[in-house]
């Protein structure tokens, strides 16, 4: 896997981008937890397809989220990571928050892709299921709501965080959002991460995508744990009624992160992209 | 010195349990625990409270914004001020503040200002604060990154809608008005005083003396934890060719009054003891949204309350605590007077924000705490810092001749 910075929106921010693996070229957008150094999942659809994953602004060394506002914005971000790297005609999956931005892209402009792949995706609202605020979560609260199995999620996010470098046992994984200059380096990224992705997420995940989602009129999978405690089924089948010739493949027992509880399963539901 | 009573006005009837049984004071404790009718009395309480401590001698009384707080009962400051101005005649009344970046357009706030300070003949003062987190981004939505930009433009559009006199157009990003022309305009030229609450970062220093607004420093946890804030800010003033007069700063004390130190403990402990233990029981998750601090100020800090420890310890302060950590000055009128001297001159400020009505504190004891304070404390702390007596450029310079209202209603039948 490789990584590169690369200049997008006419110099006003600078992208991070991961390349892996080779054939059809996908483009792969990241949810709100950001991608991972190594990140097993492009790996993963590194070994089918030629896949480009560009770090938003705000996250890892990308810079230039000041000029990230509006949905727009993000979606024009995406556009520009394309044309700066010469992508014609990628399949575009995008998990969670990812997947918002990748629906607005086939919204915006559904020729530019041969295949559209929601990941668990965020971008709809439905009252009778409230997504439960991320915001106002506190970090060692998290891989309850994301995870199947919260004990491995700890681990992998604070592993993650430190890119994987340690192999202390699980205990002292958990012992380190106890420790304050861990917390403080958390907290400090998870503010430049989570304070872009507030911009499209933050009070409520929803910015008009369920009345532009008729015109992505392309071969779309949805891919969705049936376990989801963040955004559970109904989203996935609120994705449907919008999108009626997508086909849903569930996880069975996943969760919101099942791109990295069950990597096999996820790769092979958008394999049904080409 | 001036002398502000501020008002938090706390929802005083949270059970003993509620830390134990409630998730968060603000913004998801659920209205159900709020009960109406006696919230009449609580605020009519509260209001009367302000009102005596006019006469009890303070300069300023005070009032804040807060949203789905059961210890801030002022969604809007403003109705509160409103009433003041036709039952008092001397105070200044302090709005510290309205959160400016929450009102769209944000001239309704240069227009409810200008009608409090037309109604009170000039003794208005304005605050303007960022907001915190809970109220800002949690109960109102706005995005956390947005908060400070919105800020800022609430900000220039209020100070041109106070000082222009033609109308004009404004084309910011959140506020885009054809016609800005607010009617009425502020009594007080070339507007009221304005006081900025800040939690230590460098901008909001700068901002402050640059404008000519008063800096405070409104926290409950006490003078000895406000000093390296207050250093900083003074240190700050310190780089910019300015002078330094104590009424550039603000601090807000809690403070008690009884006859003697055991009184004092006896009358006042337990609601103190409710204020910091039920009304600061605060999920931690909620203070600080990502992206409402900026980076730079976050690469200063350590940010100890959100460790599952830290956040459990935050509400559990014992009494001794309390007390020798001046979280709260609380004794006989020696004992309050000796150490308000010694945090006024330490921190070096002009304007005391005197939180005397505190938790569940019933009406009685406020009043004999306002009243000891006004008699036996503020006199011998009144004229600490003489060379600058005559700086008014931080305070209301009412009118002078201010209409009485009417309490006979003369003419009706």
């Amino acid at each position: 896997m490789q990584s590169y910075m690369i200049a997008t929106g006419g110099g006003r921010t600078q992208t991070r981008v991961f390349e892996v693996g080779q054939g059809a070229p996908l483009l792969y957008l990241h949810s709100a937890g950001g991608l991972y150094e190594g990140d097993p999942f492009l790996a993963a659809l590194g070994e089918h397809y030629h896949v480009y994953a560009p770090s938003l602004p705000g996250y890892l060394d990308s810079e230039g989220a000041d000029n990230l506002r509006t949905m727009l914005d993000f979606t024009l971000w995406g556009f520009d990571v394309m044309e700066e790297l010469g992508i014609e005609q990628p399949a575009v999956v995008g998990h969670s928050m990812g997947g918002m931005i990748a629906a607005e892209m086939a919204c915006l402009n559904p020729r530019a892709f041969r295949g559209l792949g929601l990941v668990c995706a965020a971008g709809l609202w439905l009252e009778e299921h409230p997504m439960p605020d991320i915001f106002a979560k506190l970090p060692f609260e998290l891989p309850d709501l994301l995870f199947s199995d919260p004990a491995w999620g700890t681990k992998f996010i604070t592993e993650g965080y430190d890119f994987g470098s340690t192999q202390d046992d699980l205990v002292s994984f958990i012992a380190r959002f106890q420790d304050e200059g861990f917390l403080q380096e958390f907290l400090l990224k998870n503010a430049r991460r989570m304070g872009t992705a507030g911009k499209i997420l933050f009070p409520i995940p929803e910015r008009g995508l369920s009345e532009r989602l008729y015109r992505a009129k392309l071969p779309t999978v949805l891919v969705w744990g049936d376990a989801d405690r963040l955004l559970p089924m109904p989203y996935a089948h609120a994705f449907q009624s919008h999108l009626p010739h997508a086909s849903l493949v569930t996880i069975p027992g996943g969760a919101h992160m099942a791109p990295y509880e069950q990597t096999a399963d996820v790769v092979a539901a958008l394999r049904r992209l080409n | 010195m001036k002398f502000t009573f501020f008002h938090l006005m706390a929802w005083p009837h949270l059970a003993e349990d509620f830390r134990e049984k409630h998730h968060s004071v603000w913004v998801d404790l659920p209205n159900s625990l709020y009960d109406p009718v006696a919230g009449h009395d609580v605020y009519h309480n509260y209001l009367d409270q302000l009102e005596y401590a006019e006469q009890c001698g303070f300069d300023g009384i005070g009032v804040n914004e807060h949203h789905s707080n059961a210890y801030g009962l002022m969604p809007s400051p403003n109705l509160m001020a409103a009433t003041l101005t036709r039952r008092t005649s001397r105070a200044a009344i302090v709005v510290l503040g309205n959160s400016i970046a929450l009102y769209s357009p944000a001239v309704r706030v240069a227009e409810e200002m200008a009608m409090l300070d037309v109604m009170s003949g000039g003794r208005f003062i304005g605050g303007f604060p960022v907001g915190t987190s809970m109220d800002t981004n949690y109960a109102y939505g706005t995005i956390p990154t947005e908060t400070r930009e919105r800020y800022a433009e609430a900000h220039d559009l209020i100070i041109k809608a106070w000082t222009e006199r033609e109308p004009f157009a404004f084309n910011g990003r959140y506020n885009k008005l054809r016609y800005v022309n607010i009617w009425p305009r502020p009594v007080q030229q070339p507007y009221p005083a304005i006081h900025v609450p800040g939690g230590g970062s460098v901008e909001t220093y700068d901002f402050c003396i640059e404008n000519t607004y008063s800096y405070s420093y409104l926290s409950y946890s006490g003078y000895l934890r406000g000093r390296d804030l207050m250093r900083g800010y003074w240190e700050q003033v310190g780089r910019h060719a300015v002078d330094e007069s104590p009424y550039r700063a603000g601090f807000a004390q809690v403070i008690a009054v009884g006859e003697t130190d055991a009184e004092a403990e006896k009358l006042y402990r337990k609601h103190i003891d409710y204020f910091y233990n039920r009304c600061l029981h605060i999920y931690p998750g909620f203070g600080e949204a990502p992206g409402y601090r900026t980076i730079k100020t976050l690469k200063k800090g350590a940010i100890p309350q959100f460790t599952p420890k830290g956040a459990k310890t935050l509400s559990q302060l014992s009494w001794k605590e309390l007390l020798d950590q001046r979280y709260v000055i609380c004794g006989s009128p020696d004992t309050v007077r000796e150490q308000c001297e010694e945090m006024i001159k330490d921190l070096r400020f002009g304007n005391l924000f005197c939180l005397m009505a505190l938790g569940s504190m019933p009406h009685e004891i406020v009043r004999h705490s306002t009243r000891l304070f006004g008699e036996k404390v503020m006199p011998k702390l009144r004229n600490l810092w003489p060379d600058y007596a005559d700086d008014n450029r931080f305070w209301c310079r009412p009118i002078a001749n201010r209409r009485q209202p009417d309490r006979e209603l003369k003419g009706v039948a």
